[in-house]
């Protein structure tokens, strides 16, 4: 599957790692974990830069995980100008930091750092997918 | 202190909105400015390092076209570009040039015409201002992310947006003493707590202003600096850095390692301590980026940078100087010259020549803390007399 069904918008078509794509579809959100060292990489890599194997198994981002930062963004790119506002941050889910919007269910006042969050996948009306934070 | 390479003249141009003329104009205005400083012509420069921030360029790799409109063919020229840190990396390179006895003399050039693009244009290439393949598909912008900087620093130490806002009238009331920078208007802490947020909990006065502008520095060898220069300025250490462009790889968000990484080479270069800076020029394109300065730079202890606000040690006759002529909020942000010009602001307050922004006291050591992208890259340079 083209990796250019990732995310609202999407500006990168070709990776190695596309099968991120078709884990979403599924469902599951996956990092890549080195199968040579043991070094986790979200987002995924398909290089491990700690040993240089390529030799790569596929992670999943599961249980709760604590809100890193974020944002409330009352400005937006262009192709996101619909979505305002929207809230940007990132969770760590057992050391693993993960990058997303919060799901626009959770109320932007009870937003605060430390809050605990899950990732769930979600699809867009125009079929691109992505995921998002929810409250945990 | 090594006197071995040094700055021998600056210039940049006045930071405005709109410049009404074409990029090789603006380049030439900061040219003329520091050539005339130095005492020297066109044919005297070895070497042009060109810098600016490609995405705002419609003219393809701009380097051939203002060294030739300089006047700098055929000597060798070529682009060096780090964002918003860019002219600060060209400062590197030509100081390793010079120091390896490869030039004599080496002009850096910094431009950026931001308006050269659309206001559409521009919104596009915001959105690929991270990481396109992992978090430009989010909706990100530069803003947010210092925003989330902002958040994450609040939360650990306790720096509020009343702190954020007393930062920006800071830099008002000095820009409105630089007839050199963009906005000119004075802003009490109200005005700014009051401006409506653009990602929480930044506001619109935690923004800088965006500005066309040019800087050029120009660099010397010790033989040529003393020859040609009553008052050469000598680097006496330079310290650079890198972080993960992923918000992911970061080890925090209330700080920035490639700053902390460049400071402390550039300190032990320079053998000398913070506390032996007495005036600085630092990265601040929104107030919370002034604020994680103050720590990474050592003015503070990690988390002590609001008593630098605070006690107003920042202030042009407190303990430590800071952006004394507006710093980029005040002054303008023209991304590649940006660099350029916060050295020529420390170049002209060693050399006594601050005009109404002089810090009292005859300052010896300036610091200049320059930052590409969201601390993706960072430069740190201290100059001394």
């Amino acid at each position: 599957m083209s990796f250019n069904k990732f995310g609202r918008k999407s500006f990168a078509s070709q990776t190695k790692v596309d099968a991120f794509v078709d884990y979403l579809e599924k469902g599951e959100v996956r990092g890549t974990q080195c199968k040579s060292c043991g070094k986790k990489f979200f987002p995924p890599r398909a290089d491990c830069d700690q040993c240089l194997s390529s030799d790569m198994d596929w992670m999943k981002i599961e249980g709760v995980g604590d809100l890193v930062t974020f944002t409330r963004q009352g400005f937006a790119p262009t192709g996101f100008e619909k979505d305002v506002p929207y809230t940007t941050g990132m969770a760590n889910f057992d050391g693993v930091q993960v990058f997303g919007r919060l799901a626009d269910s959770i109320n932007a006042e009870e937003v605060e750092i430390g809050m605990k969050v899950a990732v769930r996948t979600i699809q867009y009306d125009d079929g691109q997918l992505s995921y998002e934070f929810i409250k945990a | 202190m090594s006197k071995d390479v040094a700055i021998i003249g600056v210039g940049q141009s006045t930071f405005v909105r709109n410049y009404p003329g074409s990029i090789r104009e603006l380049a030439f205005e900061a040219w003329r400015e520091a050539a005339q400083d130095a005492g020297i012509t066109a044919k005297d420069i070895n070497a042009s390092v060109i810098c600016s921030a490609p995405e705002y360029d419609l003219q393809r790799s701009p380097a051939g076209v203002i060294a030739e409109y300089l006047g700098l063919t055929p000597q060798p020229t070529f682009a060096i570009e780090s964002v918003c840190s860019s002219s600060t990396s060209g400062l590197r390179v030509a100081y390793s040039m010079v120091k390896a006895g490869l030039h004599d003399i080496v002009a850096v050039v910094g431009f950026q015409k931001m308006s050269e693009i659309t206001s559409a244009d521009s919104q596009e290439r915001m959105g690929r201002g991270s990481d396109i393949q992992w978090e430009s598909p989010f909706g990100t912008m530069m803003p947010a992310y210092y925003a989330m900087h902002a958040a994450a620093h609040f939360k650990q130490y306790g720096s509020t947006e009343k702190d954020l806002a007393m930062i920006r009238a800071k830099s008002t009331t000095y820009g409105a003493i630089n007839e050199r920078a963009v906005y000119r208007k004075v802003l009490t802490v109200d005005d700014c707590l009051d401006a409506p947020v653009v990602t929480s909990p930044l506001k619109k006065f935690d923004c800088c202003a965006n500005a066309d502008g040019s800087s050029c520095v120009i660099v010397a060898s010790a033989d040529r600096a003393k020859e040609l220069c009553k008052k050469p300025v000598w680097f006496m250490g330079l310290g650079s850095g890198s972080a993960s462009v992923t918000l992911t790889g970061r080890d925090n968000c209330y700080g920035l390692t490639a700053a902390m990484k460049a400071a402390q080479d550039a300190y032990a270069m320079a053998g000398i301590k913070p506390q032996d800076v007495k005036v600085a020029e630092v990265h601040d394109c929104f107030t919370i980026a002034e604020m994680l300065a103050y720590e990474a730079l050592g003015f503070a202890e990690p988390g002590k940078g609001v008593e630098i606000v605070r006690e107003g040690q920042n202030l042009i006759d407190g303990k430590i100087p800071v952006n004394v002529d507006g710093g980029l909020l005040s002054k303008g942000h023209p991304i590649g010259a940006t660099g350029g010009s916060q050295v020529r602001t420390i170049v002209l307050q060693l050399r006594d020549e601050a005009g109404p922004m002089q810090v009292p006291g005859q300052p010896e050591i300036g610091l200049v803390h320059n930052v590409g992208g969201v601390g993706l890259y960072a430069n740190v340079t201290i100059l001394g007399r």
